[in-house]
């Protein structure tokens, strides 16, 4: 089926604004203790992707960075590793290098992230170079400006095209809906909907890069769109909230509503990612927390 | 026409705004007749926690300003305290003190104010030192400030007592968080209104009312919290443990009253000493 024929089959699904506010206070206001809590942190972190995307990131900050997915905190055995570092193209191999046998995954982030303002064979090209590198893992960037200007064709061919590339070479796809650009919960869901009609891995909040990044209100409708697709379809779809999650507190928050909406199957670092830098110490001093009893403070954990 | 009197509701001071406790918890405070007074937050140690979230957050902001913008800003606590005087007399006065009592313990606060105000940008020229060395080195020692200090107020003297406290620690560069009395906390919160009109940065000065025997384990054990200061008998043998387990600052200031001098400073101020090589130009004879 073309992007047309694709297209046609898109229903709009309003959403009911009030409804999501009401159903994340409810989902906020349930807290998780003891061990419940441990074990929910815990999966937290074996579903971080470590993320640096700098201008200023250096083949030792990613060797760095490697490390500490690997090592999260020696002081306290049994923590999982990390699920996936994410970086820019140009840092994949010494990602790899680095992780060589850990399991831990690379992602990188290509179309010309973080605006997605290039021509379609610039972003392919991009994303060629990522696979040949050898990415695990590809994050792309929709076109938003076309994507307000109605060209969901547009949007959607660049999707398949990116998804066709990736699939081909056994990489995952992510497609980062950059929600904070995309103006309501309405436009949330209608590029949610695009996004997965082409059948990606995962849909993705945001770059991390404009200040209004991942919130529980616009996961819970990517979280949504997700359930009805694989209602529709059976094609499951994981979700990636990035940017802005940085308590633990939270991330469990996150979890609940993952198990609410689209059930225990999501709840593995197959189908579910928080793409975060900061998350990971803040998780690992709740745990270290849970096992002294006594709160913890930054300087005892490794700088990432 | 008959008016509903409009009672204050003391909340707590955490990161320039005044939460209510997150325990949702109250105790009473009573006057020595019986009748009461206020009712009072009965903080826990959660909101003890989030108040050593923003006090770090705080810390280095509040260090990195320069003595004399610290000393500017304590000096405008006791200008705005010196301006309500009046009503901190009376809010004192309802808690059973006399009126002259009351006068004083103000008069007293706004001092110790202005006493370490003044202190600021001095107590290092006094403290730091020019070491003896054996070797061709200048070995300088200097004070920093400790980080987060976490105090327990006296139980005496609400509004005195606490800026006792809380004046040295901030003097020196420090945040902090404080436990204000139990009995007697109603002009500690009040004092609060005075801090958050005063310039000082929110995150720097957080003040909790309720137990004492509930919130100084946490306070002993929290690995963020650099220092403990306790001006109130108390302190249970565990939490004085703990103190020790984290290496913490410990400053015990419960055995005496609490006076105004410049070591109360030095109680959270970190020594730290520097070499360096002395400059000789040799063979520098006069060509005249």
């Amino acid at each position: 089926m073309n992007s047309h024929e694709l297209l046609g089959q898109l229903r709009v699904t309003p959403v009911d604004q009030m409804g999501v506010i009401d159903r994340i206070a409810r989902i906020k206001s349930r807290s998780i203790k003891k061990e419940a809590k441990l074990s929910g942190l815990e999966k937290v972190l074996s579903m971080i992707d470590l993320t640096t995307l700098e201008g200023a990131d250096t083949e030792n900050k990613v060797r760095q960075l490697s490390y500490k997915a690997m090592h999260l905190h020696d002081g306290y055995d049994g923590l999982p590793t990390v699920a996936a570092i994410c970086v820019y193209p140009t840092m994949i191999k010494v990602a790899k290098q680095t992780l060589a046998g850990s399991g831990v995954k690379v992602a990188s982030v290509a179309t010309y992230f973080p605006s997605g303002q290039a021509d379609m064979d610039v972003k392919i090209a991009e994303t060629r170079y990522a696979i040949e590198e050898g990415a695990d893992e590809v994050d792309m960037v929709i076109s938003r400006g076309k994507f307000l200007e109605g060209e969901y064709n547009y949007v959607l061919d660049e999707i398949i095209g990116i998804n066709e590339l990736c699939h081909a070479h056994d990489v995952r796809l992510k497609v980062i809906l950059e929600t904070g650009e995309l103006g309501s919960l309405d436009e949330v869901r209608r590029a949610s909907d695009i996004a997965l009609l082409a059948n990606p891995d995962f849909i993705k909040t945001s770059t991390g890069k404009i200040s209004q990044a991942a919130n529980m209100h616009v996961t819970l409708v990517m979280l949504q769109a997700i359930r009805d697709h694989f209602d529709r379809t059976g094609v499951q779809v994981g979700m990636k909230p990035a940017g802005g999650i940085s308590d633990s507190k939270s991330a469990l928050h996150y979890l609940r509503m993952v198990k609410e909406i689209l059930g225990e199957e999501w709840l593995t670092n197959e189908w579910f990612r928080f793409g975060a830098s900061r998350l990971a110490n803040e998780v690992l001093m709740q745990i270290i927390k849970q096992e002294t009893g006594s709160y913890q403070a930054a300087q005892y954990f490794s700088k990432d | 026409m008959s008016r509903l009197n409009i009672q204050k509701t003391y909340k707590l001071f955490i990161g320039g705004k005044f939460p209510r406790t997150e325990s949702g918890r109250s105790y009473s405070i009573e006057n020595d007749k019986g009748a009461l007074i206020a009712n009072m937050c009965h903080a826990s140690r959660k909101d003890f926690r989030n108040s050593v979230v923003v006090a770090r957050k705080a810390q280095a902001g509040w260090a990195g300003k320069t003595a004399f913008n610290r000393s500017q800003i304590l000096y405008r606590l006791a200008e705005m305290l010196e301006a309500r005087s009046a009503s901190f007399s009376e809010e004192i006065q309802l808690l059973g003190s006399s009126k002259s009592d009351a006068d004083k313990e103000v008069v007293d606060a706004i001092d110790t104010l202005v006493y370490y105000a003044g202190w600021c940008d001095k107590y290092t020229a006094l403290f730091s030192s020019v070491n003896p060395t054996a070797s061709a080195h200048f070995n300088f020692t200097v004070h920093e400030p400790t980080g987060v200090v976490a105090a327990v107020a006296p139980e005496q003297n609400g509004l005195l007592g606490l800026v006792q406290i809380i004046a040295p620690i901030i003097c020196g560069g420090n945040t902090t968080v404080v436990l204000a009395s139990n009995t007697m906390g109603t002009s500690a919160i009040s004092f609060a209104e005075v801090v958050q009109n005063s310039d000082v940065p929110g995150g720097v000065i957080n003040i909790l009312t309720g137990v004492m025997s509930e919130l100084t384990p946490h306070m002993a054990s929290h690995m963020d919290v650099n220092a403990l200061v306790i001006a109130r008998i108390g302190l249970s043998d565990e939490s004085r443990d703990a103190v020790i387990e984290n290496v913490k600052r410990f400053a015990d200031w419960s055995t005496s009253e609490v006076d105004s001098n410049p070591y109360r400073i030095l109680d959270f101020q970190e020594a730290k000493s520097t070499w360096h090589p002395v400059q000789t130009s040799t063979g520098g004879v006069s060509g005249y």
